[in-house]
């Protein structure tokens, strides 16, 4: 690990290292002073050694030296720090603006004038975090859509959040912003060098703080391009998936797998692989009158979230196929034997009905 | 010496105050109030630093090993609730109750019967705020600064417990501070004016004046946590018309000045003891008072300094970096008079004053991370990771904790009337130098590698770090038992202390009252030249 700040990979963040160090420095050499001092009296100036005291106990001259000099030193370091604050509170003309909305555990990245969106969370098994799995080299610091970035241009970002405060952080940036529901941040960076980056959220943000991560690869402008394109075409070619999927009617089986797939990684962190929840913070749903009552309205809940409360809208966040599993299975797990089998023309019934 | 301890036996015989368990419930005596705060002040501390101990064990290798992430967001709140309201604000106040009359030469706090409700309520308040880990949700796990909307929309129902209990600390808290203030503007004997005060009183007196100042701030946060979860109102809900930074406004424009109040007797406590084994007078003693003063001032303008990453105006952020920056002047002008006291000096190092010193330097390498942190475009890098939790436990810890640990070694003899085992007092001091370093020191390297503070779980190359850092927690955690067991063992068996133990040591305590202090002292003024 590294003991130090990171010089980063940008000017600003080049800048930060250059004020840590420069303060560092000023810091130690006021230590040594003071310190240095201290020890020679508490050496020198001791009764064992037979030390008798002075008798001084004030020095108006002595004083109004001790006040101004710290006063001067500040001085010189409030220049710099000012310079660079200047510049980092600057983000105005961006080649490109990507907003990013932080929530119960995770970042949604949506890239202006561009079709594409998409979620990132964290790629560790939940075996590795329990000791189950061995943790890879990455444990904690992976997730399974990073964010990609061009090298070289200004990008912007947007920080809001849906629920409660998130902070994204990626230290070789020396970009840190809180995303706070209902309000925008702004933020940028220039970064000079190809490469991935890592970060994680830096806000207490409830039970899953610490598994919140932050990838962003940096990648050369015609790379960058070409994986733009790649994504937008994956993007239209889902959406028309999707339009296709509401004709289809799927089998129990392949509803009720996929579904344990989604509820374990979407679902599962609040109300827990046994469907039991927290009690007294995330309610279960074995038995829950949401899952075994009417369909619509648990459709309802899982698409569009319940303001005001931690269940977020998964209606953007999974497509209608996971939908469809998903509440299919949450409502046949655990003893939930409604039987009930939701299909994506149910979701998008109920999609409708709330537009 | 010994006409005045006569005269005092003498009027203890007129005193027929109830004895046992309600001679302690119904006090209304300095001392035996400024007893109970310190008893409960280091209960409370070891139950904080219990919660600690769970904290440095889990994170003690990386994964999820003993305590769910739920849970351990409940003990990092707690922790920091109980060190700070429970641990070192009464710890202080029980050094103000035993202190202050003696050192001004008045006969008891000037509300004494307040005095009795302002310690009475504080273990009400925390038994409701522990008992609230035992409810259903878990107790509060949205941290010590309780952030809207995390502790408003998404907090558990235990939210309320912790809402009271902090009325109630906030409470204690004021009426302490008004019986301070009064007690020093109209109790000081005869010829006592300000500029006389010893620091501890000058402290002190700054310090409650921050105290109710800020207290109904705090107050006033809570009470609006509590109406936005359980009646309807929005102050910090965006989707209300509310706004969750503001929050952070009222919670910090509190919180700086209480970093503060935690801070500011231990200046006095120090300038007291530096003198006392350098057996020469303070340095500088009114640019202490004026230093004090201006530190208190200025706390009340670099609250945003907590909240550089919120989003605020380029203006405000310059402004509120100036402005923290400089604090380091006044604080600078503390240390560096604490080392002219000591220049020249005849230096003995005795307990009180091995912790006396540690403070001095570890105190100041807290200022120095202080000093960095200030610096904004600096401070977006160190936000919110192991750095600030390094800086803000050296003020706190080896600031704080020890400034008390030394006052309690210094004055020991003068409440129980008997000597400390100085072997012990060593011994508690030099584990606890060492393991505190162990246990603080490497979390400046944690936060520069990018370690996020309030996290359960961590990636693999902060494992040897954290390490460590566990170790260096359980042996300070360990090392806090000499020290109870050194007081135990004073108060039962100490060798019989004389009036004035430390040749060095001024003041009416020492002075004009015997080892140990009278219940009722100073009925008659002394007389100050």
């Amino acid at each position: 690990m590294s003991f130090n700040l990171r010089p980063g990979v940008t000017s600003i963040s080049e800048q930060v290292y250059g004020l840590h160090m420069t303060i560092f420095y000023i810091c130690c050499a006021i230590g040594a002073l003071v310190f240095g001092a201290m020890f020679w009296a508490i050496f020198h100036h001791r009764k064992s050694k037979g030390a008798v005291p002075a008798q001084f106990h004030e020095s108006t001259k002595v004083e109004i030296i001790w006040t101004v000099i710290p006063f001067v030193i500040l001085i010189g370091m409030a220049i710099p720090a000012t310079k660079t604050l200047l510049a980092m509170e600057d983000p105005s003309d961006a080649d490109l603006t990507i907003q990013v909305t932080g929530s119960q555990w995770k970042w949604h990245y949506k890239y202006f004038d561009q079709e594409l969106e998409y979620y990132s969370v964290l790629a560790s098994d939940w075996g590795e975090v329990n000791g189950k799995l061995s943790k890879r080299a990455n444990y904690l610091l992976e997730v399974d859509r990073p964010l990609v970035l061009p090298v070289g241009k200004k990008v912007r970002f947007l920080m809001t959040s849906e629920d409660v405060i998130h902070s994204w952080w990626v230290p070789d940036f020396a970009v840190k912003k809180d995303a706070n529901p209902g309000f925008i941040n702004e933020a940028w960076t220039i970064i000079d060098k190809p490469g991935i980056y890592r970060g994680q959220c830096a806000e207490l943000c409830g039970k899953d703080h610490g598994f919140m991560p932050i990838v962003v690869i940096a990648k050369p402008q015609a790379e960058y391009d070409a994986w733009l394109a790649e994504e937008e075409a994956a993007y239209q070619a889902k959406q028309a998936q999707e339009l296709a999927l509401v004709a289809m009617t799927m089998e129990q089986d392949e509803l009720m797998s996929l579904g344990e797939k989604v509820y374990e990684k979407s679902c599962a962190a609040c109300h827990q692989v046994n469907g039991e929840g927290l009690p007294g913070v995330f309610p279960g749903l074995k038995a829950s009158p949401i899952a075994v009552g009417d369909v619509s309205k648990h459709i309802d809940v899982v698409v569009n979230g319940v303001p005001g409360t931690a269940m977020q809208a998964f209606g953007k966040q999974l497509g209608l196929k996971e939908l469809a599993a998903v509440i299919t299975y949450e409502r046949n797990a655990w003893g939930n034997d409604t039987g009930d089998l939701v299909q994506a023309k149910d979701v998008v019934a109920v999609q409708n009905a709330a537009q | 010496m010994s006409t005045i301890s006569e005269v005092h036996a003498e009027h203890d015989d007129h005193h027929h105050a109830p004895r046992g368990l309600m001679r302690w419930v119904l006090t209304t005596n300095h001392k035996d109030i400024g007893s109970m705060y310190l008893w409960f002040a280091f209960a409370m501390f070891i139950t904080g630093g219990a919660m600690a101990m769970v904290i440095r064990a889990e994170l003690f290798q990386p994964g999820l090993q003993l305590v769910e992430p739920n849970f351990f967001n409940q003990m990092t709140t707690m922790h920091g609730l109980i060190m700070v309201f429970g641990a070192v604000m009464p710890a202080f106040t029980g050094l103000a109750n035993w202190l202050i009359p003696m050192m001004i030469g008045a006969p008891d706090m000037a509300l004494p019967r307040m005095n009795n409700w302002s310690f009475w309520i504080l273990p009400f308040a925390f038994t409701m705020l522990l008992a609230s880990l035992f409810m259903e949700g878990g107790g509060p796990n949205f941290g010590w600064t309780f952030y809207a909307p995390l502790s408003t929309t998404y907090s558990p129902d235990s939210t309320a417990l912790f809402v009271f209990s902090v009325h109630i600390m906030g409470i204690s808290s004021i009426m302490g501070a008004i019986n301070v203030i009064v007690t020093i503007m109209n109790l000081r004997a005869p010829g006592m004016t300000y500029m006389k005060l010893p620091l501890f009183v000058w402290t002190w007196f700054i310090t409650a004046f921050l105290l109710i100042a800020v207290m109904p701030v705090l107050a006033g946060a809570v009470t609006m946590v509590l109406t936005d979860k359980y009646f309807g109102t929005s102050f910090f809900d965006a989707a209300g018309g509310g706004d969750p930074v503001l929050f952070q406004h009222i919670f910090w424009f509190f919180g700086h000045p209480e970093v503060y109040i935690m801070i500011l007797p231990s200046f006095g406590i120090i300038s007291a003891i530096v003198p006392a084994f350098s057996r020469k007078k303070l340095f500088g003693y009114s640019s202490m008072v004026y230093a004090t003063a201006s530190i208190a001032g200025l706390s009340f303008v670099v609250w945003a300094h907590h909240m550089f990453t919120t989003g605020m105006p380029v203006q405000a952020e310059l402004f509120f970096m100036y402005a923290t920056m400089l604090i380091s002047v006044p604080t600078g002008v503390k240390v560096f008079n604490w080392v002219a006291t000591m220049w020249k000096g005849s230096i003995s190092f005795e307990t009180p004053m091995l912790f006396a010193i540690a403070f001095i330097v570890l105190f100041t390498i807290g200022g120095f991370s202080g000093l960095m942190l200030a610096i904004t475009p600096v401070d977006f890098q160190y936000h919110d990771t192991y750095f600030v939790v390094a800086h803000f436990h050296y003020v706190l810890v080896t600031g704080a904790i020890f400034s008390i640990m030394a006052a309690a070694y210094y004055w020991l003899p003068k409440w129980t009337g008997k000597m400390y085992d100085e072997g012990l007092g060593r011994l508690h001091f030099w584990c606890s130098l060492v393991s505190v370093n162990v246990l603080f020191f490497p979390m400046h390297f944690l936060g520069l590698g990018g370690m996020p503070r309030r996290i359960p779980d961590y990636a693999l190359q902060f494992a040897d770090v954290n390490a460590i850092v566990s170790i260096g927690g359980f042996a300070f955690g360990l090392s806090q038992f000499i020290f109870l067991y050194m007081v135990i063992k004073c108060i039962r068996s100490g060798e019989p202390a004389p009036a004035k133990p430390w040749e060095g040591a001024e003041g009416l305590e020492w002075d004009n009252l015997p080892s140990p202090a009278p219940y009722h002292s100073f009925t008659t003024p002394p007389e100050i030249k």
